[in-house]
């Protein structure tokens, strides 16, 4: 390091330039400062000779640069002539020549606001197909059922059973700790707030109207749609890129009829499933924790958890679960088949299915509350 | 040949398992030469590349890359090491989330520090001598033909100024004309730059065109190594089989003729 690589000397219009050392990869960066101020300093220069003896080691980043510096003095009409140097090197020299002549035309600088509007208008036409696929799919999923419906031995019945495993069976632990936790944690905030008011008994209407209502199928849901959907969209990206799914259509089958309808048909299945499951737990959980903490017993709680809830609630809540887990299995399966060919697309769709299901089951989730209002349920 | 060997594999044993891939394996790479190397599917000729290259670990034996001894090198040697060398992966391997220039600059900009205009045209050079055109650097891979990605794969490989350069079938999925273009750059390439190239290859054109030499690998060692007369030569079954066989016989009759 910290040798000269490059020397100069003007005689009248002569200019002698003496390269040494390695001009290679290693020494880009310094060999650039060099070449440049050597292309800019003597321009008065009509005749330029560089001596390459002194050269050492000669790779393609010393030979690119050689090259600029010689087209430097081209484009001034002076006249550059390179000595000493192997035979070897002239070639690699001469393939670098060949090579830059036309670079790529920079990219058109577009208007700040005309770009931001145009983001704005992007981002509205996304939303407005992102609905329109997801219509698609759905009428997509649709047709496929009432072709499996004519023809049912041909429904993938196998395939079903192995998702139901992934999607409904091995999800029970968690689904249960979870809704567990958040049945104890809504007693107890129940207990402690209405303990003020002498009404500790009320946070058990609390936990049964919430839990069977609101909370137990929603957590449900969004787990589900974390677990199950993403996987789904993840699954379904890497057949897409893959090309499995274009070997499936080759073949005569119907992607959605092998791949999407079972996965769907499972999450209907699976979420009603996982929903009581989690109902459950999450009231076992309250009771547990009115006994502990707020020392109503089991007897009193199940007496006081008959009088609250009625089987509306039960029934409001179970009803919604299939139509999250049809909701969650469409964008899950939309979205795998927008994957395109890179890692970076499938991370990317992976992300919006979840953040979409998700979305979706919570504004459908309110649609519902406005339904079973007005029908007085 | 006195050229000094720049690759030396010595008894090397690779295995998974229960399984031995390679059985007390010995190969020489000598400087500035294209070896191709041969053998059936399966015969373990990816995994003698990988093991040089250090993805596999070796049970027995030792490998000595430009002098260097691999099983007793310390990181920082092992890094230096690794940017004297270019591979180029079966399926080209390009980072999918990069363009095509952003690619080929990847290892420049890891390894050394250049302006970006040099970075640019340094990008651009490798990827014109690999034969893409300016217009296709801002492309994703997943808009590059089978042929297309496995120029940029190489021009990524050849991005440093490698003094060896690692090919695991470069030709495989190409159409024989893509295929011969891709041998006679590699060809090129190997000259001008002064390259030493190990080439794992099933193509028996590429063998004709590109390879200084050749060895076959069968039962986990080399049964035969050297120029293409050697192999037609050898005695060994497979290799009379794959050089003599129904399509190894027309390229013998051009060896002959020629």
């Amino acid at each position: 390091m910290g040798e000269v690589l490059l020397t100069s000397r003007l005689k009248g219009e002569r200019l002698e330039l003496a390269a040494s050392g390695s001009w290679t990869a290693a020494h880009a960066d310094e060999l650039e400062t060099l070449v440049d101020s050597a292309a800019t300093d003597a321009t008065e220069a009509r005749n330029v000779s560089i001596d390459m003896a002194g050269v050492r080691e000669f790779d393609t980043f010393g030979a690119w640069l050689l090259e600029r510096l010689s087209r430097a003095w081209s484009a001034t009409g002076a006249k550059t002539e390179i000595i000493g140097m192997p035979q070897h090197d002239r070639n690699l020299l001469a393939e670098m020549h060949a090579v830059n002549q036309a670079p790529p035309r920079a990219r058109a600088r577009e208007n700040r606001l005309i770009g931001a509007l145009a983001t704005v208008g992007r981002a509205g036409a996304e939303f407005g197909r992102n609905f329109m696929l997801f219509a698609d799919m759905l009428g997509a999923v649709g047709a496929a059922t009432v072709r499996v419906l004519a023809r049912p031995h041909e429904f993938r019945f196998t395939s079903m059973v192995n998702q139901l495993d992934r999607v409904a069976w091995r999800a029970v632990p968690i689904i249960i700790l979870i809704t567990f936790l958040i049945g104890g944690i809504i007693s107890q905030q129940g207990i402690f707030h209405f303990r003020k008011f002498g009404a500790e008994l009320y946070s058990v209407d609390l936990v049964g109207i919430l839990v069977l209502r609101e909370i137990g199928v929603l957590i449900v849901a969004i787990m589900v749609a974390g677990r199950s959907g993403s996987s789904y969209t993840a699954e379904l990206g890497s057949m897409k890129m893959r090309e499995e799914i274009d070997a499936l259509r080759t073949m005569g089958f119907d992607p959605v009829e092998v791949l999407i309808l079972p996965r769907i048909i499972v999450l209907i299945i699976a979420l009603p499933v996982l929903t009581f499951l989690g109902c459950m737990a999450a009231l076992y959980g309250g009771g547990l924790v009115a006994w502990l903490y707020g020392g109503i017993s089991p007897d009193i709680y199940l007496a006081r958890l008959t009088e609250a809830i009625s089987l509306t609630h039960f029934k409001v809540g179970m009803l919604k679960a299939p139509f999250m887990g049809l909701v969650i299995g469409v964008v899950a399966c939309a979205e795998g088949l927008k994957v395109k060919g890179s890692a970076e697309s499938l991370g990317l769709q992976t992300t919006a299915s979840v953040v979409q299901s998700i979305f979706l089951v919570i504004v459908l989730d309110g649609l519902f509350a406005i339904f079973f209002a007005s029908i007085g349920m | 040949m006195a050229q000094r060997p720049v690759i030396r594999v010595h008894e090397l044993v690779v295995g998974f398992g229960d399984q031995i891939v390679l059985d007390h394996l010995s190969l020489e790479v000598r400087e500035g030469e294209i070896l191709g190397v041969v053998g059936a599917s399966g015969s373990g000729k990816s995994v003698l590349l990988r093991t040089i290259i250090g993805l596999l670990p070796r049970r027995q034996g030792s490998i000595e890359v430009l002098g260097v001894d691999l099983a007793r090198t310390s990181e920082t040697e092992r890094r230096a090491l690794e940017r004297r060398w270019g591979i180029l992966f079966q399926q080209g391997a390009l980072f999918s989330s990069l363009t095509v220039r952003e690619n080929v600059q990847f290892p420049m900009r890891e390894n050394l520090d250049l302006s970006p205009r040099l970075m640019d045209e340094m990008a651009l050079a490798k990827l014109e001598m690999v034969g893409l055109t300016p217009e296709d650097v801002n492309k994703y891979p997943a808009e590059l033909s089978g042929g297309m990605t496995k120029r940029v794969a190489l021009a990524r490989a050849l991005a440093l100024d490698p003094e060896i350069v690692f090919l695991d079938e470069p030709t495989s999925g190409l159409d024989p004309i893509s295929a011969g273009d891709f041998d006679e750059l590699i060809r090129t390439l190997q000259q001008t730059l002064g390259l030493t190239v190990f080439m794992v290859t099933h193509d028996l054109e590429s063998l004709y065109t590109a390879c200084d030499r050749v060895a076959a690998l069968a039962d986990g060692t080399i049964v035969a190594e050297g120029p293409l007369e050697t192999m037609l030569e050898c005695e060994h079954p497979w290799v009379r089989t794959y050089f003599k066989g129904k399509r190894g016989g027309l390229l013998a009759d051009r060896q002959m003729s020629a």
